[in-house]
């Protein structure tokens, strides 16, 4: 008899989807006049929540890279760059250049660039992939380095395709037939449908034969391949699936923000994905939304708070505080927050199982 | 069947058409832009000034790298401090003439950077060195995000300056050569990499420590065996790279008007350099950091300044696919494996 079980990953999914909409609900049904933001005293607003769900999947990506891979990439943020260049321009091929007129003016124009902007990211990552992932560890972080430094050199330097430094404005927001996807109330629930599904369908893979392949290379290449695993292929096809993720995620960024410019694809950016994939974990699919939330949340929350406190805006003081974060949590939880939760519940029922 | 030694020269002719074929096209392009012999001469000289602190730079990576296998980001906010910690002392009101003031504030700037880059060394990297090598640079970028925030807190985001060694003033010492300048300064710069190559052969091949250094970064294990301790040895590298990125900080202080955030481009720099010299051997990078400077110089000089660092990031990416031995080391294994 085949009994229907509802694993820890399942009930997590229903639990996440099911929150998170409640939280979309509030903001639209705005029940006593309240708003989401009075949820946490105005630290977390929608928009909050959008980032961290546009993240979320860039970081997804990333742990599906890093964590079972076992690939480091520092240029992560060169492919969420792709994607969201990728949208900026092909959604505005008719307003800027008056191209395509009557086809990239359609509801399903922007949508069909999304498809595009992975798809040629996907192509991208999987030409610089074969040879790049021939190295491994320090040499491949900084090779992976230079690529995300280029991409986002050239992003401002082809000011004829991306509109330079300035940025590329304009950039419609998306929406269905005559149903925009506006305000941030409405594309809040387009974000964390596509993060949900991201997650439900990296879940999939981290369990299915590709996923098997992909940690078997991360625990020893050497023997993955000697028993029969094609590594460079999967090394290549991780790499590709996290390209996509990043290029999608830039596609909605770019809808969300209706702007695009090189300066939040940079080193910093790939190192800020980088940390939130470590931060919460990365050999856990899970990990991926909570470092981003953990890390996007502390940010704004040492900003306000700086500023309550020591009545300055201190940027300075910020960023002091988060890296000295960054690196006890790197101290101290290694293997990022999921698996020290994890192994403090494991303690606490050992101590408990111990007494009794 | 003995394939190899055909192949080798098969790979030098291609390399040398390689190199040929950009020269030409940096010739190409320095003519349209109406470049003269003395402009390649000058963007030649600036490119050595550049490269010399490339080479300190990949120095301390090498010293680290070698020693403790990580890659540590901070070497660039090392060069921060030291500059930045030598100005201030130099603005100080001592009762000392300017000359010994400067001279009070290089070793203060030196001094200070090297305990930072040892305390670096114990506070973070000591209680996480068995971790993998993901999360000890995701530590080194922690600290170099904290030591960068610090730095604008305390000094601002305005540049300083730093007096010219020569005539302990902003305007510093020129030598004309023809069309061709050359600053004071860059003699300096020049003598300090000499001065540091020397002093730093004496050390490695002349002193018990030195030698105990290189036993580390040769066999970790063996050396322990042989009673070497290698969290002392693990110190000791981040003291050393720090003050030899303190000291090109300084030396280049009076150049390029020193700036909290000066760290970042010199650090890639710095690690573009010791990946063409091969991360591991000291002449290889300090070929390393002049190779890049010259390059970098002339392809930005023939084509737009805005590429210099898409130059030196290409330069990156071709040497770690194609020599990730580095160009000078001679072996077939990469340096990871040897």
């Amino acid at each position: 008899m085949k009994k229907l079980r509802i694993g820890p990953n399942l009930a997590g999914v229903i639990i996440l989807a099911v929150v998170l909409a409640l939280f979309g609900a509030i903001d639209i049904i705005r029940p006593f006049g309240l708003r989401f933001s009075d949820l946490s005293g105005r630290v977390v607003t929608i928009d909050t929540m959008i980032r961290i769900g546009i993240l979320t999947i860039v970081v997804v990506g990333l742990n599906l890279l890093m964590g079972y891979a076992g690939q480091v990439s520092l240029g992560q943020a060169g492919f969420y760059a792709l994607g969201a260049y990728a949208s900026g321009i092909l959604a505005t091929l008719a307003s800027r250049h008056g191209m395509l007129v009557g086809v990239a003016d359609t509801w399903w124009w922007p949508w069909l660039a999304i498809l595009i902007g992975m798809i040629l990211t996907g192509l991208f990552a999987f030409l610089v992939g074969k040879p790049i992932l021939r190295l491994k560890g320090n040499y491949l972080a900084m090779a992976t380095l230079g690529l995300g430094f280029i991409i986002s050199i050239l992003s401002g330097q082809l000011s004829t395709l991306t509109g330079g430094y300035d940025g590329l404005t304009g950039i419609p927001r998306l929406r269905i037939g005559e149903f925009a996807l506006w305000p941030a109330q409405r594309y809040y629930f387009l974000v964390w449908g596509a993060a949900i599904a991201v997650i439900v369908v990296a879940l999939n893979i981290v369990h299915s034969r590709i996923g098997r392949a992909l940690r078997a290379i991360h625990t020893n290449e050497t023997a993955a391949n000697t028993s029969g695993v094609d590594t460079e292929h999967y090394k290549v096809l991780a790499l590709v699936i996290s390209a996509m993720l990043a290029s999608l995620a830039g596609s909605l960024y770019a809808h969300f923000q209706s702007a695009v410019s090189p300066s939040p694809f940079g080193f910093k950016a790939s190192v800020e994905l980088v940390t939130m994939a470590a931060v919460g974990g990365l050999s856990s699919i899970w990990g991926a939304p909570l470092g981003v939330a953990v890390m996007f949340i502390l940010s704004n929350l040492l900003q306000s708070q700086i500023e309550a406190v020591f009545h300055i805006r201190g940027g300075e003081y910020e960023l002091i505080i988060y890296g000295l974060v960054l690196v006890l949590i790197m101290i101290f939880m290694p293997q990022g927050a999921i698996s020290s939760l994890g192994a403090w519940r494991r303690n606490a029922r050992r101590e408990k199982e111990g007494a009794a | 069947m003995h394939r190899k030694p055909q192949r080798q020269p098969v790979r030098l002719i291609i390399a040398a058409l390689v190199v040929f074929g950009l020269a030409a096209l940096s010739l190409l392009l320095g003519s349209q832009k109406g470049l003269q012999p003395q402009h390649y001469i000058q963007l030649t000289i600036d490119g050595v000034r550049a490269g010399s602190i490339y080479a300190l730079m990949a120095l301390g990576f090498v010293v680290v790298y070698s020693v403790t296998g990580i890659i540590n980001f901070a070497q660039g906010e090392f060069v921060m401090l030291g500059a930045m910690i030598c100005l201030t002392v130099n603005d100080l009101d001592l009762p000392l003439p300017p000359a010994l003031k400067l001279i009070a504030a290089i070793l203060a700037g030196v001094l200070l950077t090297t305990l930072i880059g040892a305390g670096m060394e114990r506070l973070t990297i000591h209680p996480a060195r068995r971790s993998p090598p993901v999360t000890l640079i995701i530590i080194t970028i922690g600290v170099t995000i904290t030591l960068r925030a610090a730095a604008l807190l305390v000094w601002g985001a305005d540049p300083h300056v730093l007096p010219a060694f020569t005539t302990l003033a902003l305007e510093d010492k020129i030598f004309r050569f023809g069309g061709v300048i050359i600053q004071a300064q860059s003699l300096w710069i020049w003598g300090a990499l000499i001065a540091i190559l020397i002093l730093l052969y004496f050390f490695l091949e002349r002193t018990l420590l030195g030698k105990a250094l290189r036993a580390c970064a040769v066999n970790r294990r063996a050396a322990q065996l042989v009673g070497i301790n290698p969290d002392r040895m693990a110190l000791l590298s981040f003291a050393l790279a720090a003050a030899l990125g303190a000291i090109g900080g300084i030396v280049l202080g009076p150049v390029t008007r020193p700036i909290y955030d000066m760290g970042v481009m010199l650090g890639l720099r710095g690690f573009v350099s010791a990946i063409i010299g091969g991360l591991l051997s000291v002449p290889g990078v300090v070929v390393g950091g002049l190779l890049l400077g010259v390059v970098e110089n002339i392809a930005a000089g023939v084509t737009d300044p805005a590429y210099k660092s898409v130059v030196s990031f290409i330069i990156l990416i071709a040497i770690l696919l194609f020599r990730p031995q580095g160009i000078i080391g001679g072996g077939e294994k990469p340096a990871e494996e040897a």
